[in-house]
């Protein structure tokens, strides 16, 4: 094991990956002499060079499409988006290019590419900054979703994305890129889509929550503990398309509570998804009303004071999980 | 004017453009006959910028267009058997009828796809091109776009990236003077597109587009230019369409004499003409490939009609690829307990929710009313005849369907220029 902050380990992923595989590269804006705006892509100019570390004009909708006609001419393109903000542009690429063409022409061509983008809020930047899409990917079909929040999980899922011949939505957190954690030194270590970590083992309610929020789940599980007597269960789904609804109705099943911790916005929200599908599955195990964490309903305030009234926090998890557990302890 | 090829190349070019413009007017006839739905945009009169590109084109060459392409892709060597066969949304169609008329593909022809997003190919086509200079190989992408495509962002961020990035790709704009239904001048304040492209580095010229001859050489000399000296440039090649945008076309913008104008410059008759004039070919091989052209296209229709439809257990196939992995289909309208998703084959429940929804398809009626005026019906059969044929339940779906036909929405898409900003965590 080596300790890594998750930007290194991302870094490695994409580095590893190029090393095994020469039709691995990487493009987008500013990832070559500037190293990335969250210098994620740190280093692999200068060993990969220009023909593999491409930066590109701010283009979004032509750096995605780019992306897309190259693999499906066999290359493997690790696209940077900027930010989650900024994939917008690309939109039309992704939903109608990247995820459909396997299923329009009938599986004659693959799009084999993954598409990076960092999102979240917590340093002021704003409204066209700070967003939290997840729940607009994982509702596209064709597309893989992934949102790690642990260094091991970014390195491991982003080798897993790099080597699927799927097309990835790879979300990152800002606030997560200087954030350590344990990463295995095994090159060949990679995670398969569709797993959960359970953070934390627990009997009494079930927290599950996504890249910052996986965090903030475990922090309010310990206030839960230490201030509550209360054993909350902590998942971490750590890919959202494909889902492990298993790890987390099998959680349910026992504590028969859950709280859903994520960043972005309430409605239609991934929060929204779960909890149907928990309440679908699992509706005579539940004890309570699914709860849902979210941010506000607003665009991102500048102001700190106001941005961090419109991030969920470890308080606010706290009351949900109390009021799942409402008239039980 | 250009000289004339050899006679097995002008014998060729005819007979594939004769077969295009039959295929097209059958099409356009299965389409009239409920065989076909959807849209249905025909390339009627558009044979010699088509052919006279695919004709120059290496094997190992990429061809990506619009959602137009029919005759692109049977240029391209496809067997007009399987288009028809994706215009009926049948299994042997080139997308196993999961396309439509808008998306032909021919992975093997390196006919790289009919997109229905007007500009949507173009950054396609110059990921084509980056893998062909990354691998170091010889083969060159050719994009053709329409005129309407060439106000999106799509084109002028393309440009851009092409020209700085030296892509072996070279631009054809079939021009046919109307985006849908808006004239170039109404839609473009630079009406000469040959110089659209030219401020992002990537110069022009004009042909005439339905000169086989003078699109060949055009085409021969920019696909030398992107293969040889990877320099991206564009042609514009005015043509035109004979028929509507589509099927659905009322024809309000244009005047009958501009058509008949047009029709005076038929590709076909004015090649067959200066080949027979010319000595090249005779009036035997003209009448031949015309029933050649018959011959292939009643065949693709026969095939088209006697292929099955898709089978319902396909409904999720090709979604994701899962050659290694077989956990990614999922229906999320299953009541059946999601087993994390690891299933590869559909829940029983999924599937029976499919089979109750393809039941709605019901037989093709003919002949079909024309989605365009759709209300009143005014060709066709009459709505009570039609609602007779089919009965209460096969009434609503058709209605359902007819109201998407008519809500055509104009493909474009809209950039705007973004400003990233460097963000220190």
């Amino acid at each position: 094991m080596e300790t890594l902050r998750m930007r290194e380990a991302l870094r490695d992923a994409m580095a590893e990956e190029m090393r095994r595989d020469e039709s691995v590269f990487v493009m987008g804006e500013d990832v070559g002499v500037f190293e990335g705006a969250f210098k994620v892509t740190e280093g692999l100019l200068d060993e990969f060079g220009e023909r593999r570390v491409r930066d590109t004009p701010i283009s979004e909708n032509t750096i995605v499409g780019t992306g897309v006609g190259a693999a499906m001419a066999g290359l493997r393109p690790i696209v940077e988006l900027m930010t989650v903000n900024f994939s917008l542009l690309a939109l039309d690429q992704i939903v109608n290019h990247a995820a459909a063409i396997p299923y329009m022409f009938n599986g004659q061509a693959r799009v084999p590419m993954v598409i990076r983008m960092p999102g979240g809020g917590g340093h002021q930047l704003g409204p066209t900054h700070s967003h939290s899409f997840e729940a607009l990917y994982l509702q596209v079909p064709g597309l893989l979703v992934a949102c790690p929040s642990t260094p091991a999980d970014g390195k491991a899922l982003l080798k897993t994305a790099i080597r699927d011949d799927n097309p990835v939505v790879f979300i990152e957190h800002e606030s997560l890129y200087g954030r350590r954690g344990e990463v295995p030194e095994d090159e060949e270590e990679t995670l398969r889509f569709g797993e959960a970590a359970v953070r934390r083992e627990g009997d009494a309610v079930t927290i599950i929550g996504i890249l910052k929020m996986a965090h903030v789940a475990e922090d309010a599980a310990r206030v839960l503990a230490h201030e509550h007597n209360v054993e909350a269960e902590v998942i971490d789904p750590r890919t959202l398309r494909p889902l492990d609804l298993d790890t987390i109705l099998e959680s349910v099943r026992k504590t028969n509570r859950a709280v859903i911790v994520e960043e972005g916005w309430p409605h239609g929200g991934v929060g929204a998804n779960l909890a149907t599908l928990i309440t679908e599955q699992a509706f005579d195990y539940l004890d309570a009303p699914v709860q849902r964490v979210t941010g506000a309903d607003v665009h991102m305030p500048y102001s700190k004071r106001l941005e961090q009234a419109a991030i969920p926090h470890e308080e606010h998890v706290v009351k949900a999980a109390l009021a799942a557990l409402e008239g039980s302890i | 004017m250009a000289d004339l090829p050899d006679a097995a190349t002008c014998y060729e070019l005819l007979a594939r453009m004769t077969l295009i413009r039959r295929f097209e007017e059958e099409a356009g006839r299965q389409y009239q006959r409920a065989k076909a739905g959807g849209f249905l945009h025909l390339g009627i009169g558009e044979e010699a910028t088509i052919v006279g590109t695919a004709s120059v084109m290496r094997k190992e060459d990429y061809l990506i267009g619009t959602y137009r392409t029919h005759g692109h892709a049977i240029a391209r060597g496809t067997d007009p058997k399987h288009v028809m066969a994706e215009l009926f949304g049948r299994v042997d169609g080139t997308s196993g009828g999961r396309g439509g008329s808008m998306h032909i593909f021919d992975r093997e022809n390196r006919f790289m796809g009919g997109y229905g997003v007007v500009g949507g190919n173009l950054p396609i086509a110059a990921g084509l091109a980056l893998a062909s200079e990354y691998r170091s190989e010889d083969s060159v992408t050719v994009c053709m776009l329409g005129d309407g495509a060439s106000n999106t962002g799509n084109f002028g961020e393309t440009m851009n990236l092409a020209a700085l990035w030296k892509l072996p790709v070279f631009f054809l704009v079939e021009n046919n003077l109307y985006g849908m239904g808006t004239s170039v001048e109404r839609h473009s304040a630079q009406t000469d597109l040959s110089k659209k492209a030219e401020g992002y580095g990537i110069p022009g010229k004009r042909i005439d587009g339905m000169d086989v001859i003078a699109v060949r050489e055009g085409v021969a000399e920019g696909i030398r230019l992107a293969r040889e000296e990877s320099r991206p440039t564009l042609l514009e090649a005015f043509t035109y369409r004979y028929r509507g945008h589509s099927a659905a076309d009322p024809e309000v913008y244009r005047e009958r004499e501009e058509v008949e104008e047009w029709r005076a410059k038929d590709p076909i008759e004015t090649f067959a003409k200066r080949c027979i004039d010319a000595g090249v070919l005779g009036e035997r091989e003209a009448q031949e490939v015309r029933e050649k052209a018959e011959q292939a296209v009643l065949g693709a229709v026969e095939f088209a009609d006697a292929s099955p439809e898709p089978p319902l257990d396909t409904l999720y196939e090709n979604l994701y690829v899962t050659d290694s992995e077989g956990w990614y289909a999922v229906d999320e309208r299953s009541p059946e307990p999601h087993r994390g998703e690891r299933e590869d084959r559909m829940p029983e429940a999924a599937r029976e929710l499919a089979e109750a929804g393809a039941a709605y398809a019901g037989q093709p009626e003919e002949p079909r009313p024309n989605p365009a005026t759709h209300g009143d019906v005014q060709e066709g059969v009459p709505p009570e005849v039609a609602a007779e044929a089919e009965g209460p339940e096969a009434d609503d779906d058709r209605a359902d369907d007819d109201e998407d036909r008519n809500s055509e929405v104009a493909a474009e898409t809209t950039e705007e220029q973004e400003v990233a900003e460097e963000v220190e965590d």
